[in-house]
């Protein structure tokens, strides 16, 4: 189903419409002509829709094989999907009739944090050059100089010095590096950052400072964020919108408040009950 | 770790240098190695005559022990001389500047074809990493000095005879290194499948970058380090395999004999008393090999991934 | 001294290291009470998996123990031969890791592991290990059954209570659980902790449950001790301790970690500045004050003795 354009809503900057990708996870094919057994398949997100305002953040909640590291790899083109699409402000990654200029304008727009501190910066690029690969690919730079000054920007912007752009990755802590995720990511100015669990492997207090960055970001520079996560809690002061996904569906979707005041689905009742509570501990706990 | 360091200070701090002074072994045997490299490099230099000019050599001096006056011409030599009374010393050294120079040029063929299919091979994955690896696996089961001398053999009957001395050596070279690719791109294949994964890959596709840009510029400075390691080992490979080229009379030609010529050489004469002739150069090879062979033992030691 | 199942002084582990000893545990006192949960909380580097492994007796060499004393029911055993320490470990310490993935032998059935622990510490027959092996699975709600299967046919929230039957199965004084649930989904980490806080009480086992997440506390200790590079900077009951925290990395943990029943868009968390040190780069003094709001004069250059109430800091000594 293709929507007219006139039919999207202004401020809806990201659509996802009918989102199916499979996994083929058959044996190779001569095992499985000599043991008779069918094809077998995975269906990893099973025709999932929702939209995005532009601004603000949607949340993806769900456990491990929900199906949302899934939909953060095909919204920034990493993975292709089986059916349906993700449209960005109109424009789809994956439509093959694009012309190559048009696909790279709009691999400009998006970026990626990761979860991992340690996987996600080369170890034997200096983070200099790691923060100036999108400025060069994109050709967003006219001279070494140029390139100095927007790394140096970068680095200040998310709680850095201009010195750091010498070391090497190792140099320094998981937050720090986070940081410098979060810096790549700025780089060729994008509008819309997918979050893939970008706090889950910091310490508390680290993620803390993580998760304030990343909304004064947000506010400073109006980025539309898709946030993956498991933590609710997390997702409490970091989205406006959650969607609950289990085994590749999107059981229950509602603006934050809403959904964990009131939740619809048992599950989403069930995951709300799981998460830890710090406060609010009656003397009848144990 | 405020200021900055320069790369002298931060490899004289390294643990790398300290690994290094303590174990004896290894400085004992990067001595000898660079104590061979030297004499190879500054071969005229130090080479009291040159073995090849026939016009210096006296058929008088032949057989003469080590450090004994000849009995006709009264020349000493420190190793002794051969039959056709070239001094031993220089012949060596000589030697060695074959052996080590087609060593060398052998291994760099083998590492820079080898990490290049590996990289492929890892990278690609599918048919492509199936059609590299078979090919492995089927040159593997063949031994590389057999493969050197198919090729060896091949070539030489496809040059003029003529041409066949000159381009001896790089036919050697590319044979031995054609023999030896294989451990490199296993190893390489495997880092790069780990790598590959990795989310600072992700990040380089995201932003459209080409499966060769990432191959290049992401992946291969991150598998170099075990490659390092395989280098090291297969240069001792590869000096013995070209040695025992040379032995059996396929490898450099006459006019430029390698330490394996000149064991060929030697080997006539062992048990006719002139023991020299055949036993100083098996003792230079014997040290270079076993020098650059414990070298790579203990870089792969000393490179292996510690917990921190 | 007599309820405690566990009494640690002053311990001190040193690693020695080309440019200086690296001391990632330094002087920590505490105890445990006999068939209490205590838990353990701090951020990475803080020293509480060191001290998981000072306890049973696991540090890797080159580092060791500098200095201090363990004492398991009145008996000494942080000096013991290797005879001795195999005796208590297993038998009178067990121990939960973080993945159940390498806790388990692949290779073998989950009930001859169960079977092979209890035959190595209890002295029981064959016979009698089998069905005590039986009754442990029941206990942690996997059907007896299946006691021929292997590891990798478990889903990891159930492997993991494998691996606690496995912990329980020597009837030990002590569990010692490190990150046992980090691994796991949320809605599992519920179930994980609620059989394991189940199972302790019913058999009277202490436990020092290791973690950094605070929400694991409040809903399975009864205290908390909490470290910080290395030092204990407050320890006291669970409810106490998060109800009113003294130590200020204390109260600044709490106030960033964030609630599931309150907060929204808005909310702005509360970040502690800086970073934890490195063990190479300690701060004198305590080492918590350069990152402290309300850091004294002297919290530079003195450190700060654990005081009688639990918490050590220098806002609240006599004196």
């Amino acid at each position: 189903m293709v929507l007219p354009a006139g039919f999207m809503l202004m401020a809806d900057f990201i659509h996802v419409e009918q989102l199916c990708r499979r996994f083929d996870l058959s044996e190779p094919w001569l095992a499985r002509m000599i043991s008779g057994r069918p094809k077998r398949f995975l269906d990893a997100v099973d025709d999932v829709s929702f939209t995005i305002e532009r601004g603000k953040t949607y949340a993806l909640v769900g456990e491990s094989g929900s199906g949302k590291s899934t939909i953060a790899r095909i919204a920034v083109g990493l993975l292709g999907p089986s059916s349906g699409r993700i449209l960005i402000d109109g424009h789809d990654l994956h439509d093959r009739s694009l012309s190559e200029a048009e696909h790279r304008r709009t691999r400009q727009r998006l970026q990626m944090v990761f979860q991992s501190p340690y996987a996600s910066l080369n170890p034997r690029w200096r983070v200099g050059n790691i923060l100036a690969e999108p400025l060069r690919t994109f050709a967003l730079v006219d001279s070494r100089q140029d390139e100095r000054r927007r790394v140096q920007e970068l680095l200040e912007q998310v709680g850095l010095s201009a010195s750091d752009a010498r070391r090497f990755p190792h140099e320094f802590s998981g937050g720090q590096r986070q940081r410098i995720s979060i810096a790549r990511a700025l780089a060729s100015r994008p509008d819309f950052i997918v979050c893939d669990e970008p706090t889950s492997a910091l310490d508390v207090s680290v993620q803390a400072q993580v998760l304030n960055l990343l909304k004064e970001l947000q506010r400073d520079l109006g980025l539309t964020f898709l946030f993956i996560t498991h933590d609710l809690a997390v997702v409490r002061v970091m989205a406006h919108r959650i969607g609950v996904l289990k085994a590749g569906q999107l059981i229950e979707e509602q603006a934050t408040t809403e959904l964990i005041a009131s939740p619809q689905s048992e599950y989403t009742r069930m995951l709300i009950r799981s998460a830890p509570r710090i406060r609010n501990q009656n003397g009848s706990a144990h | 770790m405020s200021t900055e360091k320069t790369l002298i200070n931060r490899f004289r701090e390294s643990d790398f240098l300290y690994d290094f002074k303590r174990s004896p072994v290894t400085v004992v045997s990067f001595v000898i190695v660079m104590i061979l490299i030297m004499l190879a490099v500054f071969a005229d230099l130090v080479a009291p005559t040159n073995p090849f000019d026939a016009a210096s050599l006296n058929l008088m001096n032949g057989f003469t022990p080590p450090m004994e006056p000849n009995a006709f011409t009264g020349e000493t030599f420190v190793l002794g001389t051969d039959d056709q009374g070239r001094d031993l010393f220089s012949a060596i050294i000589f030697g060695l500047r074959v052996s080590l120079f087609v060593g060398l040029t052998a291994v760099i063929l083998a590492m820079v074809l080898g990490v290049s299919l590996g990289l492929i091979a890892g990278y690609r994955g599918g048919w492509v990493d199936s059609l590299i690896m078979r090919a492995a696996d089927i040159q593997v089961t063949f031994p590389s000095i057999l493969i050197a001398m198919l090729i060896f053999g091949i070539a030489r009957g496809l040059l003029p005879p003529h041409l066949r001395d000159e381009v001896a050596i790089t036919v050697l070279i590319i044979a031995i290194g054609l023999s030896e690719w294989v451990p490199f791109a296993r190893t390489v294949r495997g880092t790069t499948m780990v790598e590959k994964e990795k989310e600072y890959v992700q990040a380089a596709r995201l932003i459209g970058l080409g499966s060769g840009q990432i191959m290049v510029r992401h992946i291969l400075p991150n598998v170099l380090s075990p490659v390092l390691v395989i280098a090291t080992i297969t240069l001792a490979l590869a000096i013995i395999a070209e040695a025992t080229l040379s032995f059996l009379g396929v490898g450099a030609p006459p006019t430029e004999p390698s330490l394996g010529t000149l064991i060929r050489i030697g080997q006539d004469f062992l048990f006719s008393g002139e023991w020299w002739i055949l036993l100083f150069p098996a003792f230079t090879l014997l040290a270079l090999a076993l020098s650059v062979n414990l070298l790579g033992d203990w870089l792969r030691d000393t490179l292996n991934p510690r917990l921190k | 001294m007599t309820d405690s199942i566990l009494s640690v002084r002053n311990l001190r582990v040193v690693f020695p290291h080309r440019h200086g000893a690296l001391v990632p545990i330094d002087d920590i006192s505490f105890d445990v009470k006999k068939g209490e949960i205590i838990g353990f909380v701090g951020e990475s580097g803080a020293g509480k998996s060191m001290t998981g492994a000072a306890i049973i007796g696991l540090i890797d060499p080159p580092g060791y123990i500098d200095q201090g004393e363990i004492w398991l029911d009145n008996e000494r055993i942080d000096q013991l031969d290797v005879s001795a320490a195999n005796r208590i470990r297993g038998r009178r310490i067990s121990m939960v890791f973080q993945d159940p993935l390498t806790s388990l032998n692949p290779l073998r059935t989950i009930g001859d592991q169960l079977v092979e622990t209890i035959l190595t510490h209890l002295p029981v027959n064959a016979d009698e290990a089998k069905r005590k092996a039986m009754a442990g699975l029941e206990e942690v709600d996997i059907d007896p059954d299946r006691f021929n299967a292997y590891p990798h046919e478990f889903s990891g929230g159930m492997r993991q209570r494998v691996v606690i039957a496995l912990a329980l199965s020597a009837e030990p004084e002590l569990i010692i659980a490190d990150e046992p649930t980090t691994a796991l989904d949320v809605s599992v980490q519920a179930q994980v902790l609620d059989l394991l806080k189940k199972l302790c009480r019913e058999h009277g086992t202490s436990v020092i449950l290791i973690t950094h997440d605070m929400g694991v506390i409040a809903e399975t200790t009864d205290r908390v001790a909490v470290l910080y590079a290395g030092r204990l900077a407050e320890i006291g009951d669970t409810h106490q301790l998060l109800r009113h925290p003294q130590h200020p990395y204390t109260r600044g943990l709490i106030a960033s970690t964030p609630a599931v029943e309150y907060g929204d868009i808005s909310t702005e968390l509360f970040q502690i500045s800086g970073t934890m040190p490195r063990l190479d780069a300690l701060p004198s003094g305590c080492a918590f004050h350069p990152r402290c709001e309300q850091a004294l004069n002297y919290c530079a250059s003195r450190r700060p003795d654990l005081q009688p109430d639990g918490v050590a800091c220098w806002l609240y000594a006599d004196g």
